[in-house]
């Protein structure tokens, strides 16, 4: 069993990295040092009023510093209480939770819609073989200067602002590109999309998915959803997001 | 100092147990929690055979408490025999199993397969707000209460404790009949039903429209309910609903509950029930109680 920890981290930094868009680097004692690509952590909030933890995808890891950085969007009260949260501040968080993305090495497309592409930043760095990056945006980019250290990442934005216009399907047809197997993050719609396009091409494909969660340990029930096979786990027809996932092979998942 | 209390000639070693369905089987949380530290783990709810569970959205955050409606997915009583009552059985603390049904035949068949099993008490839900039969519909008429109750006695080796819902006119009268059904204990409150609407969407924050509201927002009303059914009654009660401390705890026993449920609050903190433990051994002590039955029902 993977391990997980309950820790107080500490903020070592945070910023707006565009419109409510926030990057935080948080300093952990063990969490940083046994985080996957794919994974992520229940963030807690100091007020009472919120109890469930924000399950929010881990984004980069320093292993060597035990830190981690998370990318989130202010979607609600929760994460906005995060976003004011101050360098030396604390925060209780418990991780690395879910399974993470497989490694393998085969010419890869690493695509990723909006809040979604933070996960593949991680992965980009610890996948040692050819990989392109097709990165969707609404309007203004995030994420830029990361990835192109890493490789040439191909953009997307849906209103036409910088690369193709369009998704990211688009992205893939307008510069002619193929791959061995896809790593995919990011809205529903998107997923749909990859999950097709790599059904029709014979590709194998690994998504990984997001739902209301409670416990993010998966004793809850709360997060699951349909799979192909019975998970082992209730002998349904659910896999839950937060144990068995939030990775999944796409053909395995509804969603 | 004595934590240890009796329900129904079954001892726990104190008074903090999980609340079904929030804890799973246990394997999960005990990465995080000694469960030899609790007085007993209450296991998610089990029926006959595995049940699917409703869509998602499952869960939605409200202020001071959550919505959930999970519709009971489980393995089935098989699996729950082969693989979590043995998973359990390893450690020192006691196994309320939590069951659940769509008909009276459906809870006494897993009432039976349980006969034989290394399970302490049995607690069968007649309040889960969240399917469409069974669940609630047993537990909101006082003559159904009654007349399940008396069926799965007929077939239970182990207490019987009735899980009873908020959800009704007068909790005493549904506390009656549970015992004049022959109900060993009570425990109460399950989930209070409500509804959240996402303003921008318009739409139901849960695929179920509906969902049990737990959490610290429904404390003061299940404090409330066990004093009266505590008041109504002659058997012992495990208080639930919204115990997020040690203090909660205390109060719901002062209120008449002979041991108590934590639920949502592992939810917010993985290792809460055993620091609810250590602080009702804090409070025993700066108060100088020596014995924790000294407090069941000792509201002036």
């Amino acid at each position: 069993m993977a391990e997980k920890f309950k820790e107080q981290a500490v903020i070592i930094r945070q910023e707006e990295i565009s419109y409510g868009i926030y990057s935080m680097w948080l300093k952990t004692e063990r969490i940083a040092g046994k985080a996957k690509p794919g994974q992520f952590i229940s963030i807690y909030c100091h007020e009472g009023s919120r109890l469930l933890p924000r399950p929010i995808s881990i984004c980069e890891v320093d292993r060597m510093d035990q830190a981690l950085r998370i990318v989130y969007r202010v979607q609600g009260k929760g994460t906005e209480e995060f976003s004011k949260m101050r360098t030396g501040g604390n925060v209780d968080i418990v991780g690395p939770l879910g399974n993470g993305f497989p490694l393998k090495e085969k010419k890869a497309f690493l695509i990723g819609g909006g809040i979604g592409i933070p996960p593949l930043l991680q992965l980009a760095r610890e996948l040692k073989c050819e990989k392109q990056f097709i990165l969707g945006f609404q309007d203004s980019l995030f994420l830029q200067e990361e990835f192109r250290r890493l490789g040439n990442p191909y953009v997307a934005t849906e209103d036409g602002s910088y690369g193709t216009e369009g998704n990211v399907m688009d992205a893939i047809r307008e510069n002619g590109l193929d791959a061995e197997i896809i790593y995919a993050c990011g809205p529903i719609p998107m997923l749909r999309a990859v999950k097709a396009y790599a059904k029709e091409r014979n590709i194998e494909c690994w998504i990984s998915l997001e739902e209301r969660m409670a416990c993010g340990i998966g004793a809850c029930l709360g997060c699951v959803c349909e799979s192909k096979e019975r998970d082992g786990h209730t002998n349904v027809n659910n896999k839950r997001i937060c144990k068995e996932g939030p990775v999944f092979r796409a053909e395995e998942v509804e969603f | 100092m004595n934590t240890k209390v009796n329900l129904a000639g079954v001892t726990f070693k104190n008074p903090v147990m999980t609340a079904s369905g929030t804890f799973g089987s246990g394997k999960e949380f005990s990465e995080f929690v000694d469960l030899n530290r609790l007085g007993a783990v209450v296991t998610k709810g089990v029926a006959s055979e595995p049940w699917t569970g409703n869509p998602t959205p499952r869960i939605a955050e409200t202020y001071g408490g959550m919505l959930n409606a999970v519709g009971l997915q489980n393995p089935g009583i098989d699996m729950f025999v082969e693989r979590d009552i043995p998973y359990l059985a390893k450690f020192d603390t006691r196994i309320i199993v939590n069951v659940c049904g769509r008909t009276t035949e459906d809870y006494c068949e897993v009432v039976k397969r349980l006969a034989g099993q290394p399970v302490d008490m049995l607690e069968i839900n007649i309040s889960c707000p969240n399917v469409e039969q069974g669940g609630i519909a047993f537990g909101q008429n006082a003559a159904a209460v009654e007349a399940i109750t008396k069926e799965v006695k007929k077939h239970a080796r182990q207490p019987v404790i009735m899980k009873l819902s908020p959800n009704v006119t007068d909790i005493s009268e549904m506390a009656k009949a549970a015992e004049a059904g022959g109900a060993d204990a009570l425990s109460l409150i399950n989930t209070i039903t409500g509804m959240k609407i996402d303003i921008r969407s318009r739409k139901f924050a849960l695929a179920n429209k509906t969902g049990g509201l737990s959490g610290p927002a429904i404390h003061p009303v299940a404090v409330r309910m066990v004093y009266q059914a505590a008041q109504a009654v002659n058997i012992p009660i495990i208080g639930m609903g919204g115990i997020l401390t040690a203090e909660d705890a205390i109060e719901m026993m002062l209120a008449g509950a002979s041991a108590v449920s934590v639920g949502t609050a592992n939810f917010r903190n993985p290792q809460v029930t055993m620091e609810i433990v250590q602080g009702i051994c804090d409070y025993m002590e700066e108060y100088g109680v020596e014995d924790i039955n000294e407090l069941i029902g000792a509201v002036q």
